[in-house]
């Protein structure tokens, strides 16, 4: 069986659940085969972890390079890695870094690229929810060495146990790809919730929160969930951008998804359509979120919110 | 300075977005400059404005219509456009439309002189893949600082925030290079009426691939390294049960998630 290479998201010896999809995607296609940078000291640790959802082998490159600048000397090890093992197909993560990645390594092999895949068929073909959830296409890759990004939260991964191999590579890495230099980084203060795009519950506030997500927080953390915002209330000021929910912010696919004083607007659907159950809680009957939920409440959100949050509570 | 801007036509996300027999989008319905390069384009203002002697110039590659989104950036202050139109580009993806920018960007510099900065939304809002602004870098081998949040242009040094989920990174480097800009950076300005005046007369290029030095089958079918098999429009969903809160609305929503086991 052919391999398939899986570019591995960690940190601090841990491996993201998205990269656990990927592994889970690969092995319908081939033999997975996973790719870690900079993992150090905790590699074993994280071959491990990967091994334990299908890695058959763990390629590991150690080289400053990798995070001393953008994603152009990771661009660059792949391409070494198709060239050297001809993988079937490249999966990687559709975060900034999996697609700026992807977008690079199109152009070293000549390949087709497709962003934002929802699922992987055994014969590589990818299906994509586009035109805010509107539309499922699938399509595949006709040219070179089919280059996949999937998003996080599409399918349920499985654990399989596999052999998790650990073998050192590296790469010449160009001075061409040593030219986007990061300066600094400062870490985001952590919130203790999921993250939003993995999060299997995600309850939303809008507009209509009037800048106080104190009943959404609360909820959130009743159901274990990340917490998510509109638009409006991210350009308000009230919730940081990295929580924004839709067209310009991240797209969800959770088990349940609550919009509360959220009116539902194209640019917060096309983030949320897909989720599996949707409930909202709005003040406007007429607000086109109730077009899409499975169960809604006309009501006042800092009434509703609340009284549901004690309801849970006291379910547990 | 010279700066050039990619701009994209699409199909108005308000409208009824759909696809044509042919699996590709239908860009027969309304279209509009993507809302994302908007953005592009105000960055690429600003930064002209701060600089001296600075030029924008706009470039689109698409259909007749797809000069409406370089006529947009000529009217929010873009000194000239350049469209990229011709019969075999249609159904290209995003390599063959990199591959065609990237040229672009190489007959631009040949006519009028070195482009020194590359600004691009950071996606569509049709295709949102988010490839092309790297691919068009890595084809031109220059920089790219993508994802920013916010950008400074200092000499030759172009620093940039990108705000990501745990993190922020603060990045530099130096020109020439590609910058891709997030809907965070700034508050696009809206055309003026003088500027809309002032637009007519700027001037406008159109380049067909032969003129890049590019063969028919770079981009467009010919040159698809992708292929659509299916589109399904996605079944509305059903009607969902909507209760008017009379008191008990949230402990009813509770008794909603607990009936569906998600609670």
């Amino acid at each position: 069986m052919s391999e398939v290479l899986v570019y591995a998201d960690h940190a601090n010896g841990k491996v993201a659940k998205s990269t656990f999809e990927l592994l889970t995607l690969a092995r319908r296609i081939g033999t997975p085969v996973a790719v870690v940078l900079n993992a150090g000291d905790s590699a074993s640790q994280v071959a491990a972890a990967l091994a334990e959802y299908g890695a058959e082998t763990v390629l590991t490159a150690d080289d400053s390079v990798y995070s001393d600048y953008l994603v152009a000397p990771a661009a660059e090890l792949l391409a070494s890695l198709v060239d050297s093992r001809s993988p079937a197909a490249v999966l990687l993560s559709s975060s900034f870094e999996g697609k700026e990645i992807a977008g690079r390594l199109s152009v070293k092999t000549d390949s087709g690229v497709i962003t934002d895949a929802v699922d992987i068929d055994s014969d590589l073909v990818a299906t994509q929810s586009v035109f805010a959830g509107g539309y499922t296409v699938r399509g595949k890759v006709t040219q070179g060495t089919p280059i996949l990004t999937v998003k996080p939260n599409s399918v349920a991964p499985e654990a399989s146990a596999a052999a998790g191999a650990v073998e050192a590579v590296s790469a010449e890495i160009s001075d061409a790809a040593k030219t986007a230099k990061v300066v600094s980084t400062e870490d985001k203060p952590q919130t203790g919730r999921p993250n939003l795009t993995e999060a299997a519950i995600v309850v939303s506030g809008g507009r209509g929160t009037g800048g106080d997500f104190g009943p959404v927080e609360t909820l959130a953390d009743s159901l274990g969930a990340a917490v998510g915002a509109s638009r409006a209330a991210v350009d308000a000021g009230w919730y940081p951008h990295a929580n924004q929910v839709g067209q310009t912010g991240k797209t969800v696919s959770p088990q349940l998804y609550v919009a509360a004083g959220i009116s539902g607007a194209i640019q917060h659907r096309a983030g949320m359509q897909t989720s599996k159950t949707i409930v909202a809680i709005n003040k406007d009957d007429e607000a086109p979120i109730f077009e899409l939920v499975d169960f809604g409440v006309v009501g006042d959100l800092f009434q509703v919110l609340p009284q549901a949050t004690e309801a849970i509570n006291s379910h547990k | 300075m010279r700066i050039a801007v990619f701009v994209k036509y699409v199909p108005d996300a308000a409208g009824d977005r759909s696809f044509t027999d042919d699996n590709t989008v239908d860009r027969s319905v309304d279209g509009l400059l993507s809302e994302l390069d908007e953005y592009a384009v105000e960055e690429a203002l600003s930064i002209a404005d701060d600089a001296d002697d600075a030029e924008v110039i706009a470039v689109t590659v698409g259909p007749d219509d797809a000069v409406d989104a370089v006529r947009k950036a000529l009217q929010m202050g873009a000194d000239s456009g350049v469209h990229v139109v011709d019969d075999s580009l249609a159904a290209s993806d995003a390599l063959g439309t990199s591959k065609v920018l990237a040229a672009t960007v190489r007959k631009i510099e040949e006519e009028e002189g070195p482009v020194d900065l590359v600004v691009t939304g950071m996606a569509s809002t049709d295709g949102s893949m988010s490839v092309v602004p790297v691919q068009v870098a890595e084809l031109l081998g220059r920089p790219a600082a993508t994802f920013a949040s916010e950008v400074s242009v200092d000499g030759q040094t172009v620093k940039i925030r990108r705000d990501g989920d745990t993190a922020s990174q603060h990045i530099e480097v130096t020109l020439p290079a590609l910058v891709s800009v997030t809907d965070q950076i700034n508050e696009p300005r809206y055309p003026s009426f003088k500027g809309i005046m002032a637009a007519k007369k700027k001037p406008l290029e159109e380049y067909e691939l032969a003129d890049l030095g590019l063969s028919a089958d770079v981009a467009g079918t010919a040159g698809a390294t992708t292929e659509v098999l299916e589109v399904t429009a996605r079944p509305p969903r059903s009607a969902g049960e909507i209760i008017t809160d009379d008191g008990d609305g949230g402990t009813k929503l509770v008794e909603f998630l607990a009936g569906q086991k998600l609670v």
